[in-house]
């Protein structure tokens, strides 16, 4: 059952992950979105939404980072187990109370607006609920760790982490005599990558940072295949006169 | 291409350019999401149809389909052009309207034939061994099983039917009422045929085939105009929309046009643009006052007196100080201003009588055919007193000689409009004038002046046949009565505009509210325009004048002002009443079709208000005594008497239709004629002489006369238009209600003399309420059959309207949804199935008809004088001092075979309307190749009405509108009476027929008819009375003019010969009992229902879109000042009542209402967010629940030219603006929200 859960579910999680994902990406482009609920009630969701998504950023790359570096980048780096894991139960410690602070704020608000809770889906605020308690789970795996702050521990969830990512057929085993805790959440973390595809969860994958470095405010989509040729010396870049309609051909025509 | 792979293919550079110096992007990214847009407008095919509703928009539009579902609809743009300088008819069509696809599908739409649950279980099991006209009558004959179901309407409990047991349930009713009782107690209301023809004439047909009772409904609906009959002859013709852009001024009355009419709304806007003046005149700050350049806002329900005013103004300056030529050559040939008026004596005063006709003359002024229908006047030209052409007594008998030449007979003439100069004139007397200003209630200004008003009129004594006598012009009485100073002396005539004297300005002030000064811009900038003009002024009136019961005196007044200023048959001028207003242009066409005048004739048609009147009982409840209305210079007579004794005195002189018609059943009455071998007509009259038969009118309460099975179809009649809704509900369905007064009996007050008084009102009266519709309606809850009938999209039918020229169809988009049928395949199935089951006590039968005396019919000449046969005044004469008697044969097993062909008697009798006549056998002979003719059975040879498409081509082949070679006919038979050629106006369109495909293709503009009184050409609008003024085709009336003088005797009693300012009348429904909580805050208020914004017309609100964008359910308006006096704010829920009834509503607290109204949009009903009312502890109610219906004796007149009966024409109408109502905060919303008890449940 141990080696199911975390030998092979693992597997099935991410393999739904993608596959979910991408099928709804090619299917349902237009359910892709993250619902948001700011156009119906802006209470408590501007503090929510910001705790929440602060921690949870900070959480998730936590854990990316904490869980996929290879040991001996760490050790290579010369940061001791005992340092990493002081740092991973601080910094996961205060983003993880941020996130719980906002997402009870925002579970509050789903669960008690009228207009917020009619118009949620099961999904909706059973993906919450089940982020809530994967905090409050990590949160409490913090008074396990402190027990044993050499760091000792978490090797074996980068060992088990990094044995998934590399098909080590052994990977269960190294966190089989972990507290239940780290089991359940565990386990619960890979259910929520299973549900991802089928929640508003997706949103992740479409976070809009192109906006940071796009170049033009105006955005206008051709159909075209090639580029226009280049203007040349002929016809003046900037019209020097203002008046009249513009000549046919000497202005770009952006959009057909 | 995959969406994921694209967005991930970074290996192709996505940019194509910049551009904007760098701050736009050119991109190649993949555009497929566009295409779901694409899709989400792409349909598969677009068919045009319209809103069939009773909106007379008649607005084309199409209809998108895709995947065989009907997805939204938009407006059609390709209306036939107008003419050049003169906007197009688009935009045309209103959110309402575009909001119908949505009801297609909703919910609401009734999906299944349903049945009352405990009828349908007793059915099903005395079926077993019965039957099914012995089923019916097992029930109808146990009054406890009848009771089981009867009192149980409208809570619910309907199963599910068969369309063939339920058109058997009623089949099996409707044939064991005629073997019972008689043919004329089955029922039919349908309104509005214009709007979806063929829905209409099929239900008609039914019935007229049946010998049921069609029921009217302009006149129900108090829409009609009976100020229109009185003075025009005609039932209501008005400008199409497009003739406003004409006018250079337009006066709006009492009409909110862009709420109500909204798709004719941009013509007004357009008009505006041109430069044409408008005045607003409207109590509320309405949506059309912004439109004014002036906004008047008189005190609700005091219209007359403002319209009194601006013609004390008009006259005055127009036609006293300066006659203005145009004005006063107008009155004198278009007028009955120059004809001559008997002074009669009474108590040594004199009052105006009767108009002087030729019979009062020694040698009847050489006039043999009709003396006593042609009216006189003076020829200017020698002084002597000539019969001018034209009058009524010309149409009949004669030909040649009516019409509106300035001739009388050969000679040529002037008329004298004015006795006025010193040689015109023997004497100046003084005549007594009514006037009714003091009768005021409360809540009206009273003002001090007498009722009797003694003014000094120009006089000539003229020697007649029975001694010398004393007469005058109708425009000196005019005048006189406008209370004008032309130097005569005397008292009640004001010099100056400020004295405070009937009808001048600054006594309309007091009244009106309506500062005199604008009073007086208004009236001569009206009168002004119409000088420089020749008639382009217009008044657009509605229904904020019409609904009150003295309308008419709002409607003449304003009439008054349009004829002095000669703008009534000139383009860009005349009245526009736009309130529930049809043009069923093809009428003359679907007459036939409708009434199944191609079997038999007469049919029995009936008008609505007195039915209801009698048959809810509410006649019971009457609190108007006569004596308030009548005038204190009512000449001698039996004045004493209830409405209802009126009414019965009507119908007994043939004025009014009857329904049921005689107590005892018609096809007995025949039986036994023929048993004791007299002719039936005979031995109706010697029967009802000798009291053997009895008029059933005279005891509406006994259960012979009853009316039993109803069939309610494309209305909503307990929902919208049921005046006395509680009554209704208490007396004819037998049901919970809310009625809260008690009736004269039990009151102890005055009870009728001629009705008979049953001390115990009957309750329950209907065996069975039968309702068509394709939604649950107010009325389809309290129904004991419900069918589900095809909406607009789902039908084939045809639509008209007077606000433009065209005829366009209904078409069927898609099939009916669910298991819904259309009008007329439901009424086919009901005939086939009656045909199946009424031969087992029904065969071959003579039915006795009885049909009031008609307008436009040589009938219409029949009582110069009244006389009441029963009193012995008269003999019984049918058809001249009593109602026509008419043998009528009914194939009763052939009735489905007579629905679905085209009977012989248009061969043979041909066809016609409004007094003119034609031969139509080429039509049927084209009828029967176009449709083909049944190879055998009853019908054999006989052109087929199968589907409703065929029905729809009988319409267009028979109608001089739609097919040219019958306008021609029908012009050239209008040539016979009148002696001038008018075929002109059709000629060259001989070859025009349209066909249903033709206006499938796009809306068809109408040809010109003799049946309507504007014509359709390249130089003019349809504009009403065109042809009376152009054509010299007289009106049809006395006169043969507009008649602004009524001398009918009941007129005269009534004081409403010449036209007065009444205040509303004092209904009397706030009385102790009804509110013993005088501590309570509350408000007494002015009870007014215009159109609402958010519904499609009367027909529903109850969609989506509509419940969002008002307040999701009913609402009331009321001012600020009225709610702070009540403590009520905006939003909260009140209560509104009366003895009549309550309702539960909204308070909407708004600026836009004056104190002292309160205004609850029409058919609100209480099927949507209603909840119980504390008074009566039952559902809300709806805005007829506080009102109702009180009749008017002056609308009862019949045989006497243009006031006589036609359907849907002249009759009593169902006013209703002159309620009160207690208007309050209700402690406790009670939703009634409890399980029902288990006798409810079933």
């Amino acid at each position: 059952m141990h080696n199911f859960l975390f030998g092979i579910y693992p597997y099935i999680a991410l393999a739904v992950l993608v596959l979910g994902s991408i099928a709804r990406y090619e299917r349902d482009p237009f359910t892709w979105k993250s619902s948001s609920s700011q156009l119906l009630r802006r209470r408590q969701l501007i503090l929510g939404s910001v705790l929440f998504h602060v921690g949870v950023i900070v959480i998730f790359f936590g854990h990316l980072i904490g869980l996929l570096t290879p040991i001996w980048v760490f050790d290579a780096v010369g940061i001791s187990h005992g340092a990493k894991q002081t740092l991973a139960v601080v910094a996961g410690g205060i983003a993880g109370v941020m996130a719980l602070a906002g997402g009870i704020l925002l579970f509050h608000r789903r669960w008690t607006d009228p207009r917020i809770r009619t118009t949620s889906s099961f999904a909706d605020i059973g993906i919450l609920g089940l982020l809530i308690a994967q905090l409050v789970l990590g949160l409490l795996t913090i008074f396990v760790s402190l027990q044993h702050l050499d760091g000792h521990e978490m090797t074996k969830f980068m060992s088990w982490a990094q044995g998934i990512w590399t098909f080590d057929s052994a990977a269960a085993s190294y966190i089989a005599d972990v507290n239940i805790l780290f089991k359940l959440h565990l386990f619960l973390g890979l259910t929520i990558f299973l549900l991802f595809p089928f929640t508003r969860l997706v949103h992740m994958l479409s976070v809009p940072l192109r906006y940071l470095y796009r170049p033009g405010y105006q955005i206008v989509r051709s159909r075209r295949r090639v580029a226009l040729p280049e203007r040349t010396g002929a016809v003046p870049h900037r019209a020097p006169e203002r008046r009249g309609a513009p000549v046919a051909g000497t202005q770009p025509r952006p959009a057909e | 291409m995959s969406h994921l792979l694209d967005r991930l293919n970074f290996l192709k550079p996505k940019e194509l350019e910049r551009f904007s110096d760098g701050w736009g992007q050119v991109t190649r990214e993949d555009r497929d999401w566009e295409e779901t847009y694409r899709n989400r407008w792409r349909h598969d095919k677009i068919v045009r149809s319209t809103h069939g509703v009773n909106c007379t928009g008649s607005c084309s539009w199409k209809i998108y389909v895709k995947s065989g579902i009907v997805t939204w609809e938009t407006q059609q743009t390709d209306y036939p052009r107008t003419r050049a300088d003169l906007p197009n008819h688009e935009p045309r069509g209103c959110q309402r309207g575009a909001s119908y696809s949505w009801y297609l599908y909703s919910a609401n739409r009734v999906k299944h034939p349903l049945v009352r649950g405990r009828l349908m279980r007793m059915w099903r099991e005395l079926r077993r061994t019965k039957s099914p006209v012995q089923a019916w009558a097992a029930i109808q004959k146990d009054p406890v099983l009848r009771a089981e179901y009867t009192r149980i309407r409208g809570k619910g409990g309907f199963v599910r039917a068969s369309w063939d047991e339920a058109t058997e349930i009623v089949a099996a009713a409707n044939a064991w009422t005629a073997k019972t009782y008689g043919p004329d107690r089955v029922f039919g209301f349908s309104p509005i045929p214009a709007m979806s023809m063929v829905s209409y004439a099929a239900g008609s047909r039914y019935l007229s085939l049946l010998g049921g009772t069609c029921l009217s409904f302009y006149d129900w609906y108090c829409d009609l105009p009976p100020s229109s009959p009185q003075t025009w002859g005609e039932q209501t013709d008005v400008p199409e929309s497009a003739d406003w852009y004409n006018a250079g001024f337009l006066l709006i009355w009492g009409s909110n046009v862009p709420q109500t009419r909204t798709p004719d709304a941009h013509f007004y806007t357009e008009a505006r643009y041109r430069g044409t003046k408008s005045a607003v005149i409207c109590p509320d700050y309405s949506e059309a006052s912004k439109f004014g350049d002036i906004w008047l806002n008189p005190k609700q329900g005091t219209d007359s007196a403002l319209a009194m005013a601006m013609g004390h103004v008009i006259l005055r300056e127009f036609h006293l100080d300066r006659q203005a030529p145009y004005f006063e050559d107008y009155a004198r040939k278009y007028t009955d201003m120059p004809m001559l008026v008997r002074l009669d004596e009474k108590d040594g005063r004199l009052v105006p009588g009767r108009m002087l006709r030729a019979d009062d003359f020694d040698g009847k002024l050489g006039q043999t055919n009709n003396p006593d229908w042609k009216t006189v006047a003076f020829d200017d030209g020698t002084g002597g007193i000539v019969v001018p052409n034209g009058s009524v007594g010309f149409r009949w008998g004669e030909e040649g000689r009516w019409n509106l030449e300035e001739r009388a007979g050969d000679k040529e003439t002037r008329l004298r409009l004015s006795l006025i100069l010193e040689e015109d004139h023997d004497e100046v007397v003084g005549v007594d004038f009514p006037y009714f200003g003091g009768a005021a209630h409360q809540h009206f200004v009273k003002c001090g002046h007498p009722d009797v008003l003694t003014r000094n009129i120009p006089a000539r004594r003229v020697k007649l046949a029975d001694g010398e006598a004393l007469v005058v012009t109708v425009f000196d009485l005019f005048c006189a009565n406008y209370g004008l100073d032309r130097g005569l002396g005397g008292a009640w005539i004001a010099k100056s505009y400020d004295e405070d004297l009937p009808y001048t300005p600054a006594w309309a002030e007091k009244i009106t509210g309506v500062p005199a000064d604008k009073t007086i811009t208004v009236a001569r900038e009206f009168a002004l325009n119409a000088e420089k003009t020749h008639g382009k002024s217009m008044v657009i009136l509605g229904a904020g004048l019409n609904h009150w019961y003295h309308m008419d005196m709002n409607y003449r007044g304003i009439i008054n002002l349009l004829v002095m200023c000669g703008c009534v048959g000139q383009s860009g001028g005349g009245w526009s009443h736009y309130v529930g207003q049809e043009k069923l242009r093809p009428q003359t066409g679907w007459l036939p079709l409708a009434f199944a005048l191609d079997w038999n004739r007469p049919p029995r048609q009936m008008n609505g208000t007195s039915a209801f009147y009698a048959h809810t009982d509410q006649w019971r409840y009457e609190t108007l005594n006569v004596r308030e209305i009548l005038s204190p210079t009512a000449p001698e007579g039996d004045w004493d008497a209830a409405l209802i004794d009126y009414n019965i005195r009507a119908e007994r002189m043939g004025w009014l239709p009857s329904a049921p018609q005689l107590k005892t059943n018609p096809l007995e009455v025949a039986k036994a004629a023929r048993a004791a071998g007299k002719d039936p007509k005979e031995y109706v009259v010697e029967g009802l002489k000798s009291g053997t038969l009895q008029m059933s009118c005279e005891d509406p309460d006994a259960p012979e006369n009853w009316p039993r099975n109803l069939f309610v179809w494309r209305s909503n009649l307990l929902g919208s238009s049921g005046k006395g809704h509680e009554y209704f509900i208490k007396h004819l369905l037998g049901t919970d209600n809310g009625v809260m007064g008690k009736d004269l009996g039990a009151e102890g007050r005055e009870k009728p003399k001629e009705a008979v008084w049953h001390d115990t009102a009957p309750e329950g009266k209907l065996d069975l309420l039968v309702c068509i519709d394709f939604r649950m309606s107010t009325t389809a809850v309290y129904a004991d059959v419900v069918l589900p009938t095809a909406s607009w999209y789902e039908k084939n039918d045809l639509n008209t309207s007077d606000m433009h020229p065209f005829i366009h169809p209904l078409q069927a988009a898609v099939d009916p949804a669910y298991e819904s049928k259309s009008d007329w395949e439901i009424f086919k199935a009901i005939a086939r199935k009656f045909s199946e089951v009424a031969p087992e006590i029904l065969g071959v039968e003579t039915d006795i008809v009885q049909a009031p005396i008609l307008h436009d019919t040589p009938g219409e000449l029949a009582q110069p004088h009244v006389r009441d046969w029963k009193k012995g005044e008269c003999d019984l004469i049918p058809g001249k001092t009593a109602p026509n008697y008419v043998a009528v044969e009914r194939d009763y097993p052939a009735l489905y075979d007579r629905f679905v062909s085209v009977g012989p008697l248009l061969d043979t009798l041909g066809n016609g309307g409004k007094g003119i006549g034609w031969n139509t056998e080429a039509e049927i002979h084209e009828l029967a190749k176009l449709n083909g003719v049944w190879a055998d059975g009853p019908a054999k040879g006989r052109p087929k009405i199968v589907t409703d498409i065929d029905a729809t081509e009988v319409i267009l082949m028979l109608a001089p509108e739609t097919n040219g070679e019958v306008a021609v006919k029908a012009w050239q038979a209008l040539e016979k009476p009148t002696g001038r050629h008018h075929a002109h106006l059709a000629e060259g369109q001989e070859h025009n027929k349209i066909r249903f495909r033709d206006i499938a293709a796009q809306p068809r503009k109408i040809i010109s008819s003799p049946t309507w009184s504007g014509i359709e050409s390249e130089e003019v609008c349809y504009n009403a009375g065109y042809t009376n003024v152009h054509e010299l085709i007289p009106w049809r009336t006395v006169t043969g003019r507009q008649q602004l003088y009524q001398d009918h005797l009941w007129m005269r009693a009534f004081g409403e010969a010449l036209c007065q300012y009444r205040p509303p009348v004092d209904l009397k429904t706030i009385t102790a009992e009804v509110n013993p909580e005088t501590d309570r805050p509350h408000v007494v208020l002015n009870f007014i229902t215009p159109h609402q914004k958010w519904g499609i017309h009367s027909t529903y609100s109850d969609n989506l879109h509509m419940l969002t964008l008002n307040r999701g359910g009913p609402v009331v308006w009321i001012s600020e000042v009225d709610a702070k006096k009540a403590g009520i704010e905006d939003n909260d829920w009140i209560e509104a009542f009366n003895v009549n009834g309550a309702l539960t509503a909204r308070a909407v607290v708004s600026q836009r209402v004056k104190e002292g109204m309160t205004l609850m949009y029409h058919a609100q009903e209480k099927i949507v967010n209603t909840p119980g009312s504390e008074k009566t502890g039952i559902r809300g109610g709806i805005h007829n629940s506080v009102t109702r219906a009180v009749p008017k004796p002056t609308h009862m007149i019949g045989g006497y030219a243009q006031l006589a009966y036609g359907f849907n024409y002249y009759g009593t109408v169902g006013s209703n603006r002159d309620e009160f109502v207690i208007v309050r905060k209700m402690n406790k919303v009670d939703w009634l929200d409890r399980p029902a008890t288990q006798e409810a449940a079933e």
